[in-house]
């Protein structure tokens, strides 16, 4: 998984019928010190996550293990919204 | 699998129901000489690796078997605590 930044929505009309009422944010990969410099990405959120909060997001094959994503078309998403990271380095 | 070693932990509370009693690490993966190579990530952890410790872990839809019959939906998962490494270069 990785951490991210929401940044922005994404607003999509004509999609893939398994994705209608799905909420797809912008998000922007970031390293654990805070610092966000990754590529931008599409996200279907499962969590409520808003723009400006830390997220968790789970890429590939996995993300339709997500709750509510099972035999969705989706490669990213986010399942947790950050409160803390910890860093021992 | 790759070899990495555990930098620190995060705290989601809103999170993936999946999730519930998984603890969540920042991993950095490591050359067999120790040396940090690539983005750090976060991995579901079974084992019940610390902070610290030198691990393997593995990617793909595979991080979430250990947890069965739970579906974790993790993309990264720490499957074991290495004690030593032989041949490190």
């Amino acid at each position: 998984m990785i951490l991210a930044k929401i940044v922005g929505t994404v607003v999509a009309t004509r999609k893939d019928p398994r994705l209608v009422s799905t909420k797809l944010l912008i998000a922007r990969a970031m390293d654990p010190h805070g610092k966000v410099d990754g590529n931008y990405l599409v996200a279907v959120d499962t969590v409520e996550a808003g723009i400006g909060e830390t997220v968790l997001i789970v890429s590939g094959s996995s993300a339709r293990m997500a709750s509510g994503l099972k035999d969705c078309p989706v490669d990213a998403a986010i399942v947790g919204i950050v409160d803390a990271i910890e860093l021992n380095e | 699998m790759q070899l990495a070693r555990v930098v620190g932990d995060i705290v989601t509370t809103h999170k993936d129901p999946g999730y519930a009693g998984v603890s969540l690490l920042i991993i950095q993966p490591i050359t067999s000489a120790g040396k940090p190579v690539g983005r750090a990530l976060i991995a579901a952890d079974a084992v019940g690796a610390g902070v610290g410790e030198t691990v393997f872990f593995v990617r793909g839809k595979e991080a979430g078997f250990p947890f069965a019959p739970v579906e974790v939906p993790a993309d990264a998962g720490i499957v074991g605590i290495v004690d030593v490494v032989d041949g490190g270069v």
